[in-house]
Formats: C-alpha cells, structure tokens, sequence
C-alpha cells in the first residue's frame, strides 16, 4: 500500500541481534580473560577494578571477579589515605546499587555489599536502610535484602520500636509477608519485656518470650484484621499461633518409678534426652548407685524414658523400705521416691492436668483472653465456615481452654476440616488421636486408675506414651493403628494389652515389657512369625489371641508359635 | 497559497478526533488535521491558568461567510457553523488580586470584597435561570445557521463574563482594583495565602483540563495506548486513594486488600463481609440473575452489607445511583475491580501534565507517520458532489479549496443538519484551585478520585477528582479540584452549594477545610448525548461527538474505533508503531550515524532512582 512505513522484518531483526549479541559475547570474553591474567601476576590495579567492574555490571553473579576486586580493595586499603578509601568504597557501593538492578537476587552483589559496607571507614547506615526499603519496596519477599537489613540494623542499632514501626509498615501495604510476621515475633519480645515487670524468676528465665497483655491485645487486633481480611492467607493465621503459644516447657524429671521385683528404675524426662554416663544421679538409701542408664528402646538415643537395672538383690527384699533419688546434675531436677515395705513397686510423678500439659501449645496468662479470642474465631468460622485455618485455629482455642467440655465440638470440626482440606485428611486424623488420647490421659488421672482406654475412636496414630509409664491395662481396639511404634516399650508396668480390630502388622513396641502378661490382637494384619517376635523379649507372657490375623492361615502356625512363644500357654488362633 | 491545497487528501479531520486521526495516519492514509483554535483537542484541552483565562475571554463565535464562488460544476454547499458546546460560564475569585497586604488594612478591604461579590452572584443566578431559555433558543439560531448574526452564545455568556471580567483583568496594572484579600487569615495567620498574582505568575504551572476524567487501568484508552506504542509519548500517575463524601466528612474508601486490612473504620466483621463480597461478585452467579431489573442498592441490603458497606459499595466502587439496576450495577462493580491492581491500588490512572496530553499523544503518532497539522485554520464548508453524494472538497477559513476523499468532523458543526432534533444534555463543570488537600496529609504526593452520593433529594451525583502538584497539573501549594456532573440546573447552581460545604469559601462558614483561591463554573454539552448518526450529510462525512460525562475513555475510543471501521473497513485499528531503529528508510538501509559507536558492556537498565509512582505503559 502507498505510503506505507516500511518496517525491519522479523528475520532482519533476529540478525541484527544476533550480531549485537555475538560482539558482546567477544568483548566479554576478551575482559574476563584479562581479569584472569591479571589476577594471577598479582596485578592489583585500577583497571583492574574497571574490568571486573564491567563484567560485573553485565554479570554480577560471577563470584571470583568479586573476590578478585575484594583483593584490590584490600590492598588499595593499604596504600592510600582513609579520606581516598572511604571515596573508593564509596564508589564501590554506587556500583553495587547498579549491579543490585540487574539482578535484586545476587547472592555476589549482595554479599559484597555487606563486606564493603563493614570495611567503610565512616558507614552511612541511614542511607543503607532507605536502600534496603526501596528494595523491599519492589520485592517485599526479597531474602538476601532482609539478611542485609539484619546486618544494618545491627550495626546502626536501630530502636526496636522504630523497627516494629517498620514492620507495620511493611504489613499494612501487604500482609502476606512471612518476613514481616517473623520479625515482628523477634521484636516483640524485646520491646515490651523489661525485667522489672516480671517478677524476678520469670525475668530470669530465658524461654520466657512473652509479651506483655497491652501489647498482646494489639497484636491480636492487628493479625484479626489480616485474617478476617483475607481467612485464606497462612501467613497471619502463622503469626497467630505464635501469640497464642506459650513457653518452652522447663526440662526436668516428671516422674520415677521403681520396680522391687524387676529391680527396676525407669526415669521420664519432660522432653526426649541423651542421657550421657555421669549426668544421671541415682542415690538410694543415701548412697550413690552406679548404674548403667538404658532407653526403652534400641531405636532411640534420645528418649523420654530411661530404665536401669539394679545389682540383684539390692531392693528384693520386701520387708525392706528404700528411699530412691535420682538428681539430673545438668538442670538441677530430682526426683524423690520411697518404696515402702511389702509394696512391689513405688512412683513419684507430676500429674499432666497440673502442668497443663495438653492445652495444645497455646496458653495465655488469662483465660478471659483466650475466651474473646475464641468468640471472634466462631465469629469468623460463622461467616467462613468452610475456612481450614479458621477451623484448626478454633480447635487449638477450645483446647487450650478446656479440652474435655469442647470434645464434641473438636471431633465436629475435625470431621469437617477432613472433608474441606481432604488432601490432609490424614494429618488431621493423626491430630486428632493425638487430641484423644491427651483427653483419656485426663479423664484417667481424674479418675486416678491405672486403666487407659480409647476404644473405637478412629486413632490412627499413637502418641503421648511417656505418659502411659504407669498404665497396666490399655484397651486400644476397634480404632485404625497400624503398628506399636518402639515408643510402646515406654509402658513399662503393662499387663494387658487389647488391640483387637486395627490393623496393626508389627509389634516393635512389645520390647522387654517385664510385665506384660496378655495380648489381644484379634482382628488384624499380623502376617507372618516375624511379626511376633519382639513378644520374645517379654518374659511374663501367657496369654496370646491372634485370631482373625492371617498369621493363622500358615502352615503349622501351633507349632511354630510354641517354639517361638514357649511361655505362651493360651493361644487363641 | 497554502502548500497543502494542491494536493489531494484522503481524510481531512477536522478538530479533535485524533485517535482517528492517528488510526489512519498510521495505515498510510494521507491526513490534514485542521482546526480553527490555537490549541489541540478542543475540549478535550488542557491550559495553563492564563491560558485558560484567555480561552474564558474566546468563548465567542466567529462569523460565516458565503462560499459560493468557489463552487464547481454539479457540487452544492454545506455551510458549517462553529458553535461553541459551552454555556453559563462562570469565574470567581477569592484571593486577593496582588501578594498578601499588611494585616492592617484587611478589615477595611473585606468589606469592598463583599459588595463587590454581591452584584456578581446576583447576575449569576440570572444567568442559569436562563439554561431552558438557551436550550429553546439554541435550536432556533441552529435552523437559521446561515444568519448567526447573534450567536447565542454571546448572547448568554457575555454578559456574565463581563460581570467577571473586573477579576480576571484585575490583575493587569491599568485597572484599578482596590487590593482585596478574599479572606482574611485569621484562623491560620502564619501561612500565607497564595494571590491571584501568585497564580498568574505560575500560571505556566496548571495544565488545567476542561474535560474530568480518569483512565481506568484496564479500559479501551490505556489497552489502546499500548497497543499503538503511543504510550511512549506521555507518563502516567496512579491515583493514590479513593475517598467519598458522607455524613458531612470525606472519607478513605477501602477497595484493595490492603486497605481493607488497614480501615479503621471497618469492623473485623465488616471487613470479611466486604473482601467476601468482591471476591463473590467477580464471578457471574445464578442468584445475581435473580435481580436483574431491580435496584442494585436492593442487591446489596439483602447481601446483609451493613449501611458503611452499601455507601462504599454503591458509590465509591460501583459509582451508581440507588436506583440502578443490579446487572449495571454489578458489572461497573467488576470494572472496577478488573482494573485494581494493575498499576497500582486504585483502578485509575491520570497522565502528568494533565488529560490534554493524551489527544496530543495520538496527534504525534499522526504526525509521525506524516498527518499534517494547521492550527488556527478553520474549515467553511462542504463541498458535495450533487450525483454521487460525496463530499469532493472543503473550503478552509482562508477561502482555499481542499479536496479529499473523506470528512471527520464534530457534531456540533453539523448540528443543523440532523434529521431528528433532539434537545442537547449538558454537563456541569466546576474547576477550582484550592490550597490544601480535603483529606489527610498535604504531601503532594496524592491523587484522589472522591465520589459524592447526591447531598439533597434530586441533586446529581458528582464526580470529584483532586489532583496534586505531582501531577503537573497545578502549582506547588495548591490543588487542582475537578467537580463533574450531569446538569440538572445551571453548573453553578448543581455544584456551588456541595462546594461550600466541602470547602471554604466567602459564602461556607467553616475554616477547617480547604480554601479556594479561585474557581470556574460552566456547562459543556454531554458528548454521550450527541447523535453522530441521522445526519442529512454525505456518506463520507463522519461525525463524532464531543466530551461525555462518564469517568473513563470508552465512548470516545469506541466510537473513534467505530468511525475508522467505517473509513478503512479491512484495517488493522492502530497496530503497533515500531520502534525507531527497526524502521527502513529510502534506499533500504538505517541512516548512518556516523562512526560506530564503541560498544559498551553495560546492559540497559531502568533507572531504580527515577520516581516509582510514575508509572510507564510499556508493557
């Protein structure tokens, strides 16, 4: 057509660039060959530093150019005035901000910033901080600037006040912001703890990270705000967590239990330790006992749960008392128990519902608190009542409340958060057991029997066993266990074990339980000798129901359980 | 003679159609844009504040003469008049004429000011009592194009303008004007009041638009602008905040995510209820269907929106009337929230400098790819092939002869050749320079869009918008405030008593709120109103209308578009301009640009220091 633009057609375009970038590709090669040969005759020049500064600039993240240029520096450091270092470095971090537009992500740029910001004989930090702003003003996610802030808020000795500031700004333009969150959690603490608040002991201990209830309360509005904004954002419901959750639980000895028969001392910790030779104290009758520390299982080189043999015949005798103390030097904890005369065992153990063991990781100095912080979740779930976060977040406020009054209302919300998040459906499930069995482990000690049961109730895991070290009778049938993980071997007083209607296939927990007198796995997937051999290491074993396991279905099964199994005298097949 | 009359033109576009124009330039059409101001754009223009005040002083009309010598063989005459779509003009002003005088002699001054407000006002409320009495008057004259003797435009505006005059020639040194401080700054004693003189000394600073209007991020006029490449020509600002009107205060409407989660005004559960709701609405669901036909405002009560959540909804987000339906309502609400987040937290854009540079924009793209430009060059009249019913030729304002192969011209110049008359609607303008900003902080830095409910029963809803210093568009220390609505009455009469109370003037009480130094009424024909079809024109004539009142660019893109297909059917509606470097010049190869340049390792780069609220459509 007439009058037309004529205009570079898409193969003449190509070319050109091609060409364009083939000279490139020559100069580039030619420059970063020159660096190499300079740097080995230990040339440590200006044009060297204009060369690398040019490769850099197309290719910051060429790491030997930047350390090839940290070697002139440092020997430029050497020989100049500080007034002409302090230009040079000047200068160098100029060139940074352009290589820093490049590409915002290099590992090189970013480190060499922090390296020449370090060296500067009069940093201005000020001006790192607003650079660091601008970039997290492009890319609030951006990692290696967050790293570099850290340095320069370090050594700029920002007030945590202003840096709290700054994350409420960084949280008000967006609020998906994990590193906005995670900081705030790192500020907190430090603001608003000031040890003459708290009474000495607590300023003392150092897993106290808690927030004072002012700011706590505006905390709660702030990340309420996220979460009703946006219900679907994990990034606050995180953050929400961690408010709600309490402090470390202190390391200490719960509980002591010793065996006259067995002449066995089993020991639980509050947390899985490494118990070392020489850590662990046993004293009896105000004499140091030494003794060689086993945990309930081979598997494990941390436990909760720790036994030692006595030498034979040291508290057989029943017409003897005996007073036990076992000291765990490293954190001062001890425990103190007396076997009477004519009992065959004796315990000393801190009750969970005292310790609020079970309130799920979230406690709050005030009840009142955790109460409007449930009724604005249910406002909320109301609203949103498919919401998988709001949901979760509602059972952990019911369970650090009161987990048993709540129980229906948990089991309901579970039901419905399988169904909504089905691709979790199995971490629910295990949570759930989880929340189950700390509430029979409740109930149990309400009613101070040595009875536990949680029968039918879909368990699909089994947990919390430390607990269990003075249980006799456990009923676990009609639920979904697969296994008795080695953790099982913590039940150290077992007699009876139902399991009868899960699918359980390996008994690896049945490991040395001196006790332990009858199995019932009737209805389950045991399916060959092998299965049942750890039952060997359990010496008091009498009576065993493997029906309904395909075990059964083996040729000459009789036989071979009463060669494997001799002590075994009722078998039900 | 002319350089341009010899030849022949396939499109002479006459005034402000320069989409169209560049449209066409850019396919190889040969195109004369001619147009009778001094300016581009026509009331798509923007001023400076002298500039303005000149085009207050022109707005008059010109005289028709006959033609009919130059007439040929077998051709008949199309007279076109040159009426002007503006009414009631307006202009007051509240800052004293010279720099601030000395406390002393405030008092004794004041008193000058009032009587000498007092005639003015009178004479105004005249003026729009006369609205229905030009409408009628409008038609006669159009019907009798051929004597405009006395154009009725000067009939109607002279004499408020010369009730004003005293003002805008205050400022020369011959008049002699007692010096007179509007207000005297007793509640603020220490910031000095910007003068009028101030203003005309910066005058150079406004670039005042006499359309109000926003670019919403994803509509024709921005998608249009990247794809043509035009975008290149100018730069855009986002519009920072959305505010509202209501119970007597302006507030911030919360429309992103983040200003949801940040509203102070919202509760938690306010908060849910609205995320919940945009989220909702994007999608087309079957409940919505159920009230279509029914009030929007309907819709939203029984969404169980509480009362804060209907106002922001209905008009700040949908920016409807309580009585629109729900399906308008609802897709203006998925308009807007379509256009959220491109560019930044508001759905608008305005370009620096002012809306006057888009239409400039599009005239460079036509000059490129080599339309000519006449300003100040008028056009008479048609020249109609008698057998074939085209136009041949038009004659220019200089008496030449032009022959072309099509017309485009506005409605207005044709006006008396529509078939059907139907009465024009108008719309109500206000312009007014204030000094502060009417919410929060007088950074600069914020351009709001402020969205006003009708403040009595029957009382149009306005459109505000207040644009910063940072928008090029106004001196530093003042805003720029643009009011536009759909007349009711005179614009003085439909935008002055919601000015008084927003801000302050002589008339309002309350000096909390901004000041205005001075301030422009007028009433200019709604374009959406105008019919560009039913014309007794030949078939190569093309009207388009002029400005409407809607706050985003559709009509005219689409109606341009519209106006191309039917020029050039089988083309391409602005393909992409290349770039400079790829376009091949005669022979075939670039320009030699000397020795070549030593190529360098550096790569582009954006520069991470240039302002990031400007935003570029690049992409």
């Amino acid at each position: 057509m007439h009058g037309r633009v004529k205009v570079k057609s898409t193969a003449q375009q190509e070319e050109e660039k091609r060409k364009e970038r083939e000279k490139k590709l020559k100069i580039y090669i030619a420059a970063r060959d020159g660096c190499f040969t300079k740097r080995k005759e230990g040339v440590f020049d200006d044009e060297a530093l204009q060369l690398t500064q040019q490769l850099l600039s197309s290719n910051p993240d060429f790491a030997t150019l930047w350390n090839y240029r940290r070697e002139i520096l440092m020997h430029l450091e050497t020989v100049k005035e500080v007034d002409e270092v302090q230009k040079i470095y000047e200068a160098e971090l100029l060139f940074l901000e352009s290589c820093l537009k490049v590409n915002p992500k290099s590992y090189g740029s970013w480190h060499h910033r922090s390296w020449v910001s370090a060296r500067l004989p009069r940093p201005d930090w000020a001006r790192e901080l607003s650079l660091c702003d601008r970039c997290l003003s492009l890319d609030d996610r951006n990692f290696h600037c967050w790293d570099y802030r850290r340095m320069v808020v370090k050594m700029f000795n920002v007030p945590v006040d202003q840096e709290l500031k700054f994350t409420d700004r960084l949280i008000g333009s967006n609020f998906s912001n994990y590193s906005s969150w995670h900081y705030r959690s790192t500020l907190l603490p430090l603001l608003h703890t000031t040890a003459s608040e708290l009474p000495p002991m607590q300023a003392e201990s150092p897993k106290s990270n808690r927030v004072c209830e002012e700011q706590l309360l505006k905390e709660y509005e702030l990340v309420q705000n996220a979460f009703f904004t946006d219900p679907n954002d994990q990034s606050a419901w995180f953050y929400y967590r961690w408010l709600l959750g309490r402090a470390e639980l202190e390391e200490m000895i719960s509980c002591l239990h010793v065996s006259r028969e067995e002449e066995q001392v089993a020991v639980v910790f509050s947390r899985p330790v490494n118990v070392q030779s020489g850590c662990l104290l046993l004293v009896l009758d105000g004499q140091p006992h030494a003794v060689e520390w086993k945990s309930i299982h081979p598997r494990f080189k941390h436990s909760p749960v720790w036994i030692c043999n006595l030498p034979p015949g040291t508290i057989s005798e029943i017409s003897n008392e005996h007073n036990l103390t076992v000291h765990w030097t490293e954190k001062h904890s001890r425990k103190d128990c007396t076997l009477f005369t004519g009992h065959a065992e004796s315990w000393c153990q801190d009750s969970a519902t005292d310790q609020e063991l079970f309130r799920s990781e979230l406690s709050v100095e005030k009840n009142s608190v955790l109460q409007s912080e449930l009724q604005s979740v249910q406002q909320l779930q109301e609203l949103e009542p498919l919401n998988k976060w709001c949901l979760l977040t509602l059972i952990l406020l019911m369970r650090a409340l009161d987990p048993l009054s709540y129980e229906k209302e948990m089991l309901a919300h579970f039901q419905t958060l399988k169904e909504v998040d089905s691709m979790r459906s199995a971490y629910y499930s295990d949570l759930c057991s989880k929340f189950m069995i700390e509430n029979t482990i409740l109930k149990m000690e309400y009613a101070e029997v040595r009875v536990f049961s949680v029968s039918d109730k879909n368990l699909s895991t089994l947990c919390h066993l430390d607990q269990l070290v003075l249980v006799t009778h456990i009923n676990l049938s009609c639920n979904q266990l697969l296994c008795l993980p080695p953790q099982f071997a913590m039940l150290r007083c077992l007699e009876v074990l139902e399991a009868d209607n899960n699918s359980i296939g390996n008994l690896e927990g049945l490991y040395h339980l001196p006790k332990l007198e009858a199995v019932i796995l009737k209805d389950n997937k045991i399916a060959t000798l092998a299965d049942l051999e750890p039952l060997t290491s359990c010496p008091r074993l009498k009576r065993l129901d493997l029906r309904g396991n395909p075990v059964t279905q083996l040729a000459n099964v009789e036989s071979e359980l009463a060669k494997l199994l001799p002590s075994v005298l009722d078998l039900l097949l | 003679m002319c350089f341009y009359s010899k030849r022949e033109y396939l499109i002479v576009i006459f005034d402000h159609i320069s989409v169209v124009a560049a449209a066409c330039s850019r396919v190889g059409q040969r195109v004369l844009h001619l147009d009778r101001r001094s300016y581009y754009a026509a009331n798509w223009a923007s001023f400076t504040f002298n500039g303005l005040l000149s085009w207050i002083q022109q707005q008059q009309v010109s005289e028709t003469q006959d033609w009919c010598d130059l007439l040929e063989e077998g051709e008949e005459l199309i007279q076109l008049s040159s009426q002007s779509s503006i009414r009631n003009l307006q202009v007051f002003t509240y800052t004293s004429k010279e720099d601030e005088v000395e406390e002393a002699s405030a008092d004794s001054v004041n008193t000058t000011e009032e009587e000498q407000h007092g005639p003015g006002e009178t004479r105004c409320a005249v003026g729009s009592e006369r609205l229905s009495q030009e409408v009628s008057r409008t038609h006669h004259s159009l019907q009798h194009m051929e004597i405009p003797a006395e154009g009725f435009c000067s009939l109607n505006i002279s004499p408020i303008f010369q009730s004003q005059a005293t003002i805008t020639e205050g400022a020369e040194p011959e008049a002699e004007q007692p010096q007179s401080p509007a207000i005297p700054s007793q509640s603020e004693p220490s910031r000095k009041k910007i003068s009028f003189a101030q203003l005309e000394k910066e005058g150079r600073r406004f670039n005042i638009d006499l359309v109000s209007k926003l670019m919403y991020s994803r509509g024709s006029l921005v998608e249009l602008l990247i794809k043509s490449n035009v975008s290149r020509y100018a730069e855009f600002k986002k519009v920072s905040r959305i505010l509202t009107y209501r119970n007597g205060e302006v507030e911030q409407v919360p429309c992103t995510r983040a200003d949801v989660f940040a509203s102070r005004q919202l509760s938690v559960v306010e908060k849910r209820k609205l995320m919940r709701f945009l989220t909702s609405c994007i999608e087309e669901k079957d409940d919505q269907s159920a009230y279509n036909g029914r009030p929007y405002l309907e819709f939203l009560r029984d969404q169980k929106l509480g009362e804060n959540l209907q106002h922001f909804l209905l008009y700040s987000i949908a920016m409807v009337t309580e009585d629109t339906p729900t399906e308008v309502g609802l897709a203006s609400t998925r308009n807007f929230l379509r256009c959220l987040g491109r560019y930044g937290n508001t759905p608008f854009l305005f370009p620096l400098y002012g809306l006057g540079e888009i239409p400039q924009c599009f005239c460079r793209m036509c000059a490129v790819f080599g339309g000519i430009y006449c300003l100040r060059h008028s056009l008479r009249c048609l020249l109609l092939d008698t057998a074939t019913n085209r136009c041949k030729a038009v004659i220019d304002s200089r008496g030449q002869r032009i022959s072309c192969s099509h017309v485009l011209l506005e409605e207005n110049y044709v006006h008396e050749r529509k078939n059907v008359a139907t009465p024009p609607r108008f719309l109500s303008r206000a312009v007014l320079i204030t000094d502060s900003s009417l919410h929060g902080s007088d950074s600069e830095q914020e351009v709001s869009m402020v969205t006003i409910p009708p403040i009595t029963e029957g009382a149009p809803a306005v459109k505000m918008v207040e644009l910063s210093s940072s928008t090029m568009t106004c001196m530093s220390g003042t805003y720029l405030v643009h009011l536009n609505c759909s007349s009711v009455s005179s614009a003085y009469q439909d935008l002055s008593p919601l000015i008084t109370t927003m801000f302050s003037t002589p008339e309002s009480h309350d000096q909390g709120r901004p000041s205005v130094l001075w301030c422009l009424y007028f009433n200019m024909e709604d374009g959406s109103a105008m019919e560009v079809e039913g014309h007794d024109l030949p078939s190569n004539v093309y009207v388009c209308s002029g400005p409407d009142g809607e706050l985003g660019h559709e009509h005219a893109i689409t109606q341009a578009e519209l106006i191309f297909h039917k020029i050039l059917p089988e083309e391409d509606f602005c393909p992409p301009a290349p770039n400079p470097e790829d376009i091949l010049y005669d022979g075939g190869s670039a320009p030699s640009s000397g020795p070549e340049e030593e190529p360098s390792l550096q790569l582009e780069v954006e520069g991470l220091d240039s302002d990031w609220n400007t935003v570029f459509l690049f992409f």
